[in-house]
């Protein structure tokens, strides 16, 4: 008598391996679920948006009239958003991961702050917005300016930038930042010259895609009065302004259907633009990642 | 050797250089941790400045509404002029229905493409695939909103003759597949992170690729898993656009998914580009909404930390 019976144990594996074979194709169409939707929503755009594209597209400026309607507005006021958001957010994540990774000490506080940074990253992006209209637009009576508003996406983006930026401080290894202090340099002088040279691959990649999840967020913008409609472009940092994303939420809202399609349109731009930026990003990381 | 002067030693000369450059020097050594310091303090600043609004203006619309009203009042009525309603209950019945129907679409799927990532495809499929689906995660919430209207909608409507044009389903869905990216790389992190030596000991026993995953793998990494599962509750309750886009405008304390609905999210929107004029009660009832948003995220952020902090695995 042999201690296995080799028959019952083959018709048990046979139908193992067919659950096995089976759910493996499940999870793959399940895969291929994200994959299948991604494309309906590219073609869809495309094919509804594409006609509406062409050079007046990017020099009209919005109009009652859907065949004069253009972007001309946007895409100042996403310009201008953009001066403001991309120096602050950059400026304020890099030194606050600076200060955590090179200078705070393990305490209380460092692990406070800490703590609050992915907190921050959690809180709703409109809840941003209410932040933005009670501080910058009313205490500090910017009204409804591009400063307000580039502001408001900064300190929005800002735990995505502080965060990349640790990680990427974090994996300039020690041993040279040891050889740089004992070649007689002091902290900052390393930090300058051996640090952030190494780092900032992975910083802008950082910020790079932080500011990219800016130029599309909505909610923020309108909450702090963003105009729908506007018909010139903005002057300065204090003017009023419109941004991609709210026009495209202004011509979705409406109920005919050439402003569907001319939003459609608007959204082509704006992914071109992430897809560009993203790109980007991706370029860099690969370019410039140094293996030490 | 070109020295200056042939007398000076080498640590003469370094000690000259030091000083002429030595206030300077010293002054930004000790300048600059200092400025670091301050930026840091700015992202404590935003959440005081966010807690600190929020209180504010929210105590000023609790003057004129009871809390008890505010949390027990079946209607959300806040542009009726005579005889407003401020009961968050409508609104808060459709955040989570809409946020139940995307954890309908994004656990499975996000979970089954976690686990095919991590536990059947080769290494270049990963590799392919991965990138794509950062695409998805990409994509602003408008676009989706957008999709949703013209897309998902229509399409629901031929299956559904009766679903409003407007409904809780239709967004549900888009927010469910938004973060289908979210759950399925936090949870493909969490099963990458169980060491391989379980899954050849696994097999070495003699299960299949699916026994090792549903057994072996998920348990081990059941707390990074779940912890995914509540960081997307977290965001779907907190999107706004594709909710303000097709969800409708009508708070309805219903759990009827074909409902026209209003979130709190797409109150706070609706409100704010109305005449919600400053200092008006609608003005401050946004920010009523918007403690409550902010309350019920943080907390389920907090669930989350703590869960992949406390059950986390090592090995």
């Amino acid at each position: 008598m042999s201690l296995i019976n080799k028959t019952d144990v083959e018709q048990r594996m046979h139908g193992r391996q067919r659950k096995n074979n089976v759910s493996k194709y499940l999870f793959l169409a399940a895969t291929m679920f994200g994959l299948v939707v991604l494309a309906v929503l590219f073609y869809r755009v495309i094919s509804q948006g594409a006609p509406h594209i062409s050079w007046n597209f990017f020099t009209e400026f919005a109009s009652r009239n859907p065949e004069d309607a253009g972007m001309k507005a946007p895409l100042y006021g996403t310009f201008w958003l953009m001066l403001i958001t991309a120096p602050v957010s950059v400026i304020l994540g890099v030194s606050t991961a600076l200060y955590l990774e090179m200078y705070a000490k393990k305490n209380r506080f460092t692990s406070f702050i800490q703590t609050n940074i992915s907190n921050l990253a959690g809180v709703p992006s409109i809840v941003f917005g209410l932040l933005g209209l009670t501080i910058f637009v009313r205490l500090m009576e910017m009204n409804q300016s591009i400063m307000a508003g580039g502001l408001t996406l900064a300190l929005l983006i800002l735990p995505v930038i502080i965060v990349a930026s640790q990680e990427s401080i974090r994996a300039v290894p020690s041993d040279v930042q040891e050889a740089s202090y004992g070649l007689g340099a002091t902290k900052w002088q390393t930090i300058r010259r051996v640090v952030l040279p190494a780092a900032i691959p992975g910083i802008l990649t950082g910020s790079i895609l932080a500011l990219s999840r800016a130029i599309g967020e909505t909610a923020p913008l309108i909450m702090i009065g963003a105009f729908t409609f506007i018909a010139f472009v903005p002057e300065n940092v204090w003017s009023g302004f419109t941004a991609m994303p709210i026009q495209i939420y202004n011509w979705t809202a409406r109920p005919q259907e050439e402003f569907q399609q001319i939003a459609a349109g608007g959204i082509i731009i704006l992914l071109a633009m992430l897809l560009i930026m993203n790109s980007i990003a991706v370029l860099i990381r690969n370019k410039f990642s140094k293996r030490y | 050797m070109n020295r200056t002067n042939q007398n000076e030693s080498i640590a003469e000369i370094i000690e000259r250089k030091k000083s002429k450059s030595n206030w300077l020097g010293n002054f930004i050594e000790k300048a600059i941790p200092v400025v670091l310091w301050l930026a840091a303090v700015i992202s404590i600043l935003t959440t005081v400045g966010i807690i600190f609004t929020l209180l504010k203006e929210t105590s000023s619309f609790f003057s004129e509404v009871s809390i008890l009203q505010f949390i027990t009042d079946l209607n959300w009525y806040p542009f009726f002029e005579a005889d407003p309603e401020f009961g968050i209950l409508p609104l808060l019945s459709g955040t989570l229905l809409v946020a139940v129907i995307a954890m309908f679409v994004a656990i499975p799927f996000g979970l089954a493409t976690a686990i095919y990532l991590s536990e059947y495809a080769s290494e270049s499929v990963r590799r392919s695939i991965k990138p794509i689906l950062e695409v998805l995660a990409g994509i602003p919430t408008i676009v989706y909103g957008y999709f949703a209207l013209t897309f998902v909608t229509p399409l629901l409507q031929t299956i559904i003759p009766d679903l409003p044009f407007f409904n809780a389903l239709s967004p549900g869905i888009v927010v469910g597949i938004m973060i289908i990216p979210m759950v399925a790389s936090l949870s493909e992190d969490a099963m990458s992170a169980v060491p391989n030596a379980m899954r050849e000991g696994a097999l070495a026993l003699g299960s299949t690729r699916l026994e090792v995953a549903l057994k072996v793998v998920l348990p081990a990494a059941l707390s990074g898993v779940i912890a995914s599962f509540v960081l997307a509750i977290s965001r779907a309750i907190g999107e706004t656009m594709i909710v303000t886009i097709a969800g409708g405008s009508s708070p309805t304390l219903t759990f009827d998914p074909t409902d026209s609905i209003q979130t709190m999210t797409a109150f706070i929107v609706q409100a704010s580009l109305g005449d919600a004029s400053y200092g008006s009660i609608i003005y401050f009832s946004i920010y009523a909404v918007g403690i409550t948003l902010f309350i019920f995220t943080l907390i389920i952020n907090m669930i989350a930390q703590y869960i992949s902090k406390r059950f986390r695995e090592s090995y």
